[in-house]
Parts: C-alpha cells; structure tokens; sequence
C-alpha cells in the first residue's frame, strides 16, 4: 500500500513537472532573451527587391525601451543618415538635407529604408509581455526544433499587430517564426529566425527575415554583425542635437 | 412661285410663326448642348492627357499594373536610350519622360526644424533641356501666379492654393520626405522658384513640379523615369493614329515575359477614356438622333393642328380643283422655308450661347473641391464645324418630315365630300 502511495505521488509529480509553462510565463522567458538595459549593436539589413538586392549596415544604441539612436555606416547614399527614437517619437536626420525631421502619423508606416520593416516596427515596445496577453495552443517542430505555438492577442487598442502567432523554440525561448495579423485576421508580416547564438547568457537571433507579405520581393534578412548588452552608453548619444553631429 | 409662298407666310403668322419657333427652339438646344457636352468631355481628355495619360505613354509592364500607386520601384530605366529611339522611330511625336511621386513638403522654420507640413503630389518633367516640349504642353508660362518657371538646379514650382496654405514665400527652401525607387527614405531640399494654378483642383490642391534629374537625384532614380509620354505634334488626340503607334511601339520594344519591359498604351487604353472617347463620339448623332424624333413629332402634331385649322382652306383649295399632289408640294415648300429659318434663327442663337461659354466657361472649383480627377476646374463649351451643322439640318428635316407625315391628310380627302364639309 505504502508503495502504491509513493508511486502515485511520483506519478502526480511528474505530471505537475511536465505541465508547459503559461503563455505568459514564455513571453517573459522571451523578454528575458531580448530585453536589455543597454544594447549596442551593428546589423545589416539584406533587402531583397524584385529588382535587386541592397545591403544596409547601421550601428545602433538602444536605451531600456524609450530611447534609441541609430546611424547608417553603408551604402554611400545612406551613410551619415541618423534617426533618434525618444519614448514615443521618432526624429530623423540626413546630411544631404540638415534636416531634423519628425517621423509621425502615416509616415511611420512607412518602410524603414525600403526594407520589409516599417518604422512602426521599429517604435514597437520590445517586451512583448507589455503588449500582448498570450495562449498556449499547441506544440509543433520547426526546422527540427520543438516549439510551443502561441496566439498573443494586443491588450489595448492602437497596436500595429492586433493578433500574433508565434512559434517558441522550448529549450531556447526564442520565436523561430512569428506572424503577424491586423486586427480583421490578415496576415501582415512574417518573421522567421534562422540562426541563433548565445551572448551573455542569453539566446539571441543571428539571422532573421522579415517579410511584408503584402509586398513582393523575398523580404529583407537581418543579420547581427556585433551586439553588446549592458556596456555603458554616454548621454551624449541621445539629445536631439547629437543628429547633427 | 418662292415669292408667293413667302408672302403667305408672312401675311399669316399662324402658318409660319409656331413651326418657326418650334425649329428654332430645337436647333438652339441641340447647338448648345452638343457644344457643351463635347467642351466638357474635351476638356477632361485635354486635362487628362497633359497632366497624365498623355496621347500615349510608355511605362513598365509591371508598373502599368500598379500605376494609381506610383510604384516607382517598378520605374522605366535606361530611360535615355529608350527615348533616343522611340524620337527615331516616331518623328511625328514629341516625347517627354516624368516622374510620379507622392510624399510631404516640410518647409524649415530658422532653425531648420519644421514650420509647416503637407502632403504632395509630384510630377517631375524636364524643364531644361531645349528640346523639351514640357513648358508648352503643361502651359507653364501662362499659369504663373508668384515668382518664376525654375532657372536653376532644385527650383521647383508649387500650386499658388498649396503654397500659401503652408506660408511658403518664393525663394524659400522645401523639403521633400518620399520614397527613393528602393522605398527607402528620400529627402531632398529644393527652393521654392514660383507658385502656378494648374487650374485642376487636385493639382491645385497640393501639388509640386520639379526638373526630372533633381527628383531622380532626390529618389535615386538614376537614367530612371516613370513614364515616357507622347503627344502628335499639332496636340490633337487621334485614337486610330495612336492605337497604331502603340501597335508598332509594342512589337518591337515590349517583351510579355519581362515584367520589366517597356509597353505602350494609348490614351483611350488608360482610366477607361476609351469608353469615354466613344461616348463623346456618339453624343453627337445620339442627340440629332433624338433631336430628329422629337422634332419630327412635334412638327407632324404641329402640321396636324395646322391642317385641322387650315382645314377649311384645303378643302377650298381642293374643290377649286387644285391637285392634291400640287397642294401637297405647297405645303413642304413651306415647311422647307420654315424649317430653313427656324433652324437657322436657333443655330445662330446656340452659337452665341455655346462662343460665351466657350470663352467665358463655368466655373466649378467650388463643386470640385474633393475631386481627384484630373478635369480643369473651369468648363467651357467647345464649338466646331459639327456645331454649325448639328442644329441647322436636323430642324430642316425633321420640319420637312413632320410636313410629309401631316400633309398625307390631304389624300384622305374625298372631293365628293367636300361641298359637303364645307357646308358645314
């Protein structure tokens, strides 16, 4: 009886073990591997058009999750070109012009360099946790990997995403695809992860394409050269005037 | 025998007066409507065609498809050499590359931060070049409002509505926020050179017109074009004429399995003109149609009252023993010299209506306000030959005919009748 007993607490534990986490509990392990206090990094952008493909390079400054200042390193038309995100605005500045202008209404839905990436997107609050209420619906394999699928429905109005599927690697936390609906059901944009690495003890994509699928052209491929979490930013990097310097 | 008949008439007012009118009323209407119908569907292929379809146009296949959207990244390249043969190969048309393009105007305050914004519609076209037939076909020089055409490199022009809109003064800098063929980010700074009224209410509303090679340096457009128009020479519309030059263009230019080609499309294969040019040729023998039957109608029930009334007279005439086939010739002789003055009294009466408008219009800004087709905000009538004709034969033979039907009457008299209807 004594062993029956036993066996049956093993049994219950082992259940209550294998229980998958919350869908909120895998948007914070994914939080976990994106978010940072301070992230400096170099990435370029593949953007493959039905005419021809460009590659952009720019080095980024990112600040918790209100401020970040990008400059364009290449190709020669772009170089020198800096946008700065300050909580919810957006400023931008080309040398050909000295100009500073403001990104705001329709013109944030436009594309980030012709990219398949809007500047919506890249206004976007990076922990998904503060935006979206998530529910686990299912387990499939993708590229081999055992992922948890997610829906993530906007917890208020005015998100560019209403509706969000999302497929989480289990042992990584890291969503090897993404996509992304506005609120009537059509799918806007896909986000697939095709290579990652580990840096500072946290997963991170290496290699992703974005893709408009409302446009055509084989979307754009995001490729982190360089990253650095948590190194000290100086202040200078934020003020408005630091576009024009 | 001309002389008589026109003293009858003018000695009895009853027999001439009402069928006169009658005429002349329906050819007044005819001269003006037709007038006014082809002056307002002209001025819309005219407007259409100077500031977009052109008499033909040549873009990309793949464009072509999205072309209300501007798709500049499916623009034309190598758009020189392109040109050099279509000259070649069309000597009796000139040809004009332009861009398209759509974004904001920021206008700097001392700062250079943003004083006043707006969107834009563009149309870039080649402002310097000699041989360049853009100032003339876009009529520039007359739509001056403030300042100048541009002289210098980045001088662009602004709607005068647009402009004073956003406080702009001449001279000062613009700067544009659109989209380089690649859709990435464009800004470019210009100088405000003049403000003109396209007289075209979207145009009006807020528009910009630069010199191509600065908007291909601003959208990195480089030896690109959105499109390629051609016009004929004398700036008359031919459909036949263009559908064959588009049918020569596309056989030897255009490849169906390169979205990336040129093609050609007339101006009637473009926005549904086609449907539009037929309409307006048709208008014209559909309202004689009509204008025919009714008047004809008309003057037969006019020719019947008469007959009813000079019921007494024919049967004099009858018993007098004149013919009926020479009572009968009477009668359209008359209404020849009825119709003859009716339909010419209302012509030249339509003519000066349809000359006041054709110089004065009508103006329809105010109705126009949220328009977006390109049609100018002014409606004028149009007069042509046609306009002196329309009216005139229509009233002349639906006079004669309404006689002919009415007049059969006079065979359904019977002489042994006569003494006795008249007794009566």
């Amino acid at each position: 009886m004594k062993k029956i007993l036993i066996l049956g607490f093993l049994i219950n534990a082992s259940i209550l073990y294998a229980q998958p986490p919350s869908g909120k509990e895998i948007l914070k392990k994914i939080d976990n591997n994106f978010y940072a206090e301070n992230r400096v990094s170099i990435t370029s952008m593949i953007i493959k058009g039905r005419r021809a493909t460009r590659t952009v390079t720019a080095k980024s400054w990112v600040q918790g999750m209100d401020r970040a200042f990008t400059e364009y390193l290449s190709p020669a038309r772009e170089k020198g070109t800096k946008m700065l995100k300050i909580e919810d605005e957006l400023w931008t500045w080309s040398p050909s012009t000295d100009r500073i202008i403001r990104i705001a209404g329709h013109m944030l839905r436009q594309s980030l360099m012709g990219s398949d990436v809007s500047y919506e997107d890249f206004m976007e609050d990076p922990e998904l946790s503060n935006i979206y209420d998530a529910v686990v619906t299912g387990e499939e394999t993708i590229d081999g990997r055992l992922c948890y699928v997610l829906d993530l429905t906007a917890k208020k109005e005015g998100v560019a995403y209403y509706f969000r599927k999302l497929w989480v690697d289990k042992e990584r936390y890291i969503p090897l695809r993404q996509d992304w609906f506005a609120k009537g059901g059509k799918l806007l944009k896909t986000v697939t992860i095709h290579e990652v690495f580990k840096v500072d003890n946290r997963w991170y994509p290496k290699r992703m394409t974005f893709k408009d699928v409302l446009k055509k052209g084989e979307g754009t491929e995001f490729v982190i050269e360089s990253i650095d979490f948590n190194t000290e930013i100086p202040e200078h990097i934020f003020p408005k005037a630091s576009l024009r310097r | 025998m001309i002389r008589f008949l026109l003293k009858g008439l003018m000695r009895d007012r009853s027999r001439s007066l009402f069928p006169v009118l009658i005429a002349a009323a329906g050819a007044l209407l005819t001269v003006f409507l037709y007038s006014w119908i082809l002056g307002a569907m002209g001025d819309l292929i005219q407007s259409t065609a100077q500031f977009d379809t052109g008499h033909v146009k040549i873009m990309t296949r793949a464009y072509k498809e999205l072309a209300d959207q501007m798709p500049n990244d499916l623009a034309l390249l190598g758009v020189d050499n392109l040109l050099e043969k279509v000259r070649d190969s069309e000597k009796e048309m000139v040809w004009a590359p332009r861009i398209r393009f759509a974004g904001l105007l920021d206008i700097p305050d001392e700062e250079g931060e943003t004083r006043a914004q707006g969107p834009v519609m563009g149309v870039a076209v080649d402002l310097f070049s000699p041989r360049s037939p853009e100032i003339e076909i876009l009529k520039l020089k007359n739509a001056i409002v403030r300042g100048n055409l541009p002289q210098e490199k980045n001088d662009i022009l602004m709607s005068e509505e647009f402009a004073s809109r956003l406080g702009v003064k001449i001279g000062e800098t613009a700067t544009l926020i659109g989209s380089t063929m690649n859709g990435a980010m464009a800004m470019h700074n210009f100088r405000v050179a003049g403000t003109i009224r396209f007289g075209i209410t979207a145009l009006d509303r807020g528009a910009m017109l630069a010199d191509i090679q600065d908007v291909q340096d601003a959208l990195d457009m480089a030896d690109g074009a959105s499109e390629i128009v051609g016009y004929s020479k004398d700036m008359l519309y031919g459909d036949k004429a263009m559908l064959e030059v588009t049918k020569k263009f596309n056989e030897n230019f255009s490849r169906e399995d390169d979205e990336f080609s040129p093609i050609m499309v007339a101006l009637s294969q473009q926005n549904g003109l086609g449907e539009y040019i037929n309409l307006a040729d048709t208008i014209g023998s559909i309202i004689v149609s009509i204008f025919v039957f009714v008047m004809s109608i008309v003057i037969w029930n006019s020719g019947l009252i008469n007959g009813i009334r000079r019921y007494g007279e024919i049967g004099v005439r009858l018993a007098m023993g004149e013919p009926k086939g020479s009572l009968y010739r009477w009668m359209v002789f008359e209404s020849i010299i009825t119709g003859f003055v009716g339909s010419a009294l209302g012509t030249l009466l339509g003519l000066a209506g349809s000359y006041y408008l054709q110089f004065r219009g009508i103006d329809f800004s105010g109705v126009l306000q949220k328009s977006t087709i390109l049609i100018s905000s002014v409606i004028r009538a149009r007069v042509t030959g046609w306009s002196y004709a329309i009216g005139f034969f229509p009233g002349l033979i639906a006079s004669v005919v309404g006689t002919l039907f009415a007049g059969i009457g006079i065979y359904k008299r019977q002489t042994s009748q006569l003494f006795k209807e008249l007794e009566v």
